[in-house]
């Protein structure tokens, strides 16, 4: 559409109008790169979307852009595809809940297609975040190793290790487009700490690097390994895990933090999941807010000289209770065998603990 | 500390509120699927909580538009359609109805509520019903692109001999919205009533297919509305230069670009019903449905 034939449809005095009007407001020059934006090939880059997004709609409509796909922010297009037909009166799942009541996918085995899901995410590139101080070293191997094998396979990844001893990362055999990336960082004496600071650390590194080298910031621990599948189906502006020992339970026996003092506290009568500290992402603008979000609470708890609960899971969890994630991933993506019985409504484990000696691993 | 990561804006905290927590392991089974495979959810009664995403919503100020073309004896359509609108539509939205038609002395005034507001936009009426069925893609485009962008944030096009019968509300908006035509939810693909022939560009395979949906409901942010029905637009023309008009005019052509372009957000036979046909009781509540009409007639 050629944006002449617009005004051209406008009789003579509205035009001459219009074209006042808009050299004053600078309108004219916002519709016609508007226009021409739109029928410009289409980018992979975030910027000329931003740009598009920012001239078409002021800063109030920017509130509507939250259910968009950050990668593109436009509808993903896929080729021809082959696959089995979904059916509106056989639900995949029925011993499970595959949806919050606000709209977002709980992902269970079965309940999506990878076919369709990397066609529309092809060309992002997932960042990984995992943190291994002191003694943690000792689960880089094993953690890398399966997630070559199992993570975002077909997509470029880059991995961020943080670490107090660069040294001590293993080299490990990557495939094409992926890439480990060292960052080193300061560790701290309590384990309760190391754990806390993350969030300092990513938000820190968020805005400095990821914004700039990823679409999405997948946050791990890292005495883990990977045992089946875990791909773009987790992508979203904003997702947590459900943390496999709470999955069954009333709202009231989440651990949340109790104590009104603390800034991660949540009342009895609310709550959604309990999710889990060892897994959560999104869009890297999203997990910057809620890394800085939680790092700043958790600096405001220790000037209340109050600890909560479960350090960066506490803050995580109101955090989530007031920012609904867009995707919620089920216990498939975070268990523990040695815990927990596995039941048959977990059809994969993906994502599975390794056997560790607490008091060995922690504080030395 | 700002983040210049342009153009989103943060998640808007939900403000405390008492409802009941999902219950991740249900007992008895849902009836109709919620989420299709790309993950996008199928919206009926009881997959949401509707109170809940009003908090989520009302905070954000959104004004939604919609589309209706009234042209020709359709014209006798809009009074019905904007009084149930103003029953069941986005209640305590701001809302903005765009009325296209030939004869706008034809279109009566509807008493609107609050924060609610109708313009008439005249456009060129044809003689036959099929040019002015594909003209409809065309015309939406080219009003987002010239003055809808700058007043809503959320579109759905809507047929207008149709009447709202229960509410429809914000769990509607998605970046594309798509509704499932209530002819074909229980039918193989197959069997949808495709553009069959190759030389059209609504052309699809007989493998190929996730629904089919129906032309008189679809939506979404205004931009991907504007992309979509400029899509189709090109479609319908390259259509026309080649002498082919699709099985099902504009509803070929938007059913071809929901295959390459999944919705991000399907409505179930809910969200567009035919009360000719007898309502299974897979689905709960009907909240916008055709009215018995004479269709020979009016399209004479």
């Amino acid at each position: 559409m050629d944006p002449r034939e617009f005004w051209g449809k406008s009789s003579k005095f509205w035009l001459c109008l219009i074209l006042l009007f808009a050299v004053l407001l600078g309108f004219y020059s916002n519709v016609f790169s508007l226009i021409s934006t739109w029928q410009r090939e289409e980018s992979q880059s975030q910027d000329t979307h931003s740009v598009v997004l920012q001239r078409m709609q002021p800063e109030k409509k920017e509130s509507s852009e939250r259910d968009c796909h950050l990668d593109t922010c436009r509808i993903p297009e896929v080729p021809r595809l082959v696959y089995p037909k979904a059916q509106l009166l056989k639900p995949t799942r029925v011993d499970v809940l595959v949806m919050t009541p606000w709209f977002a996918p709980i992902i269970w085995d079965g309940t999506f297609d990878s076919a369709i899901l990397d066609a529309q995410f092809r060309n992002i590139t997932v960042g990984l975040t995992v943190f291994a101080i002191k003694k943690y070293v000792v689960f880089l191997k094993l953690f890398l190793e399966t997630a070559e094998k199992h993570f975002m396979v077909g997509h470029k990844v880059n991995y961020y290790v943080f670490t107090d001893q660069p040294a001590n990362v293993p080299q490990i055999p990557l495939q094409e487009g992926r890439q480990v990336v060292v960052l080193e960082v300061r560790n701290y004496k309590r384990w309760q700490d190391i754990s806390m600071h993350r969030m300092e650390m990513i938000s820190n590194f968020s805005q400095q690097r990821f914004l700039r080298e990823v679409h999405y910031l997948v946050c791990l621990d890292v005495d883990m390994k990977f045992s089946d599948h875990v791909g773009v189906e987790i992508l979203a502006p904003l997702f947590g895990t459900l943390h496999p020992g709470f999955y069954r339970g009333d709202r009231q026996s989440f651990t949340y933090e109790r104590r009104p003092l603390s800034q991660a506290y949540i009342p009895r009568d609310e709550g959604d999941f309990y999710y889990a500290g060892g897994f959560f992402g999104g869009s890297v603008p999203e997990v910057y807010r809620l890394t800085m979000a939680c790092h700043q609470v958790m600096m405001a708890d220790q000037a209340n000289g109050i600890e909560a609960v479960w350090h960066d899971e506490s803050h995580l969890n109101r955090y989530l209770l007031y920012h609904k994630p867009s995707k919620v991933l089920s216990p498939e993506y975070l268990w523990d065998e040695h815990m927990l019985q596995r039941p048959p409504l977990l059809r994969k484990l993906r994502y599975v603990a390794v056997p560790k000696n607490h008091a060995e691993i922690r504080n030395r | 500390m700002k983040l210049q990561y342009k153009g989103e804006k943060p998640f808007q905290p939900v403000t405390p509120s008492q409802y009941p927590q999902p219950k991740l392991l249900e007992q008895k089974p849902t009836e109709l699927l919620t989420l299709t495979p790309w993950l996008a959810p199928i919206v009926s009664e009881g997959t949401f909580d509707p109170e809940l995403l009003h908090r989520i919503y009302q905070p954000l100020n959104l004004t939604v538009g919609v589309t209706v073309f009234a042209v020709g004896k359709y014209t006798q359509f809009v009074q019905h359609f904007l009084e149930s609108a103003e029953q069941f539509f986005m209640q305590g939205f701001r809302v903005h109805y765009y009325v296209f038609t030939n004869d706008p002395t034809a279109i009566p005034r509807v008493r609107l509520g609050s924060g609610r507001l109708a313009s008439i936009i005249p456009i060129q009426g044809h003689s036959r019903w099929e040019e002015i069925s594909t003209r409809r893609m065309e015309t939406i485009s080219q009003h987002i692109a010239e003055r809808a962008h700058r007043e809503i944030d959320y579109l759905f096009c809507l047929d207008v001999d149709m009447v709202f019968r229960n509410p429809w509300g914000p769990e509607t908006l998605g970046d594309l919205v798509a509704a499932i035509h209530p002819g074909y939810f229980a039918v193989p693909r197959q069997q949808f009533p495709y553009e069959r022939r190759p030389l059209s560009t609504a052309f699809v395979a007989g493998g190929e297919g996730d629904f089919y949906y129906g032309g008189a409901v679809f939506g979404g942010r205004v931009a991907r509305v504007y992309d979509f029905t400029r899509g189709c637009h090109m479609g319908i023309l390259a259509d026309k230069a080649n002498g082919i008009m699709a099985a099902w005019q504009e509803e070929s052509h938007l059913n071809r670009r929901f295959i390459s372009h999944k919705p991000s957000k399907v409505l179930s036979p809910e969200y567009l019903w035919d009360d000719r046909k007898p309502q299974p009781p897979s689905l709960k509540l009907i909240r916008f449905s055709t009215l018995d009409k004479d269709t020979d007639w009016l399209r004479s």
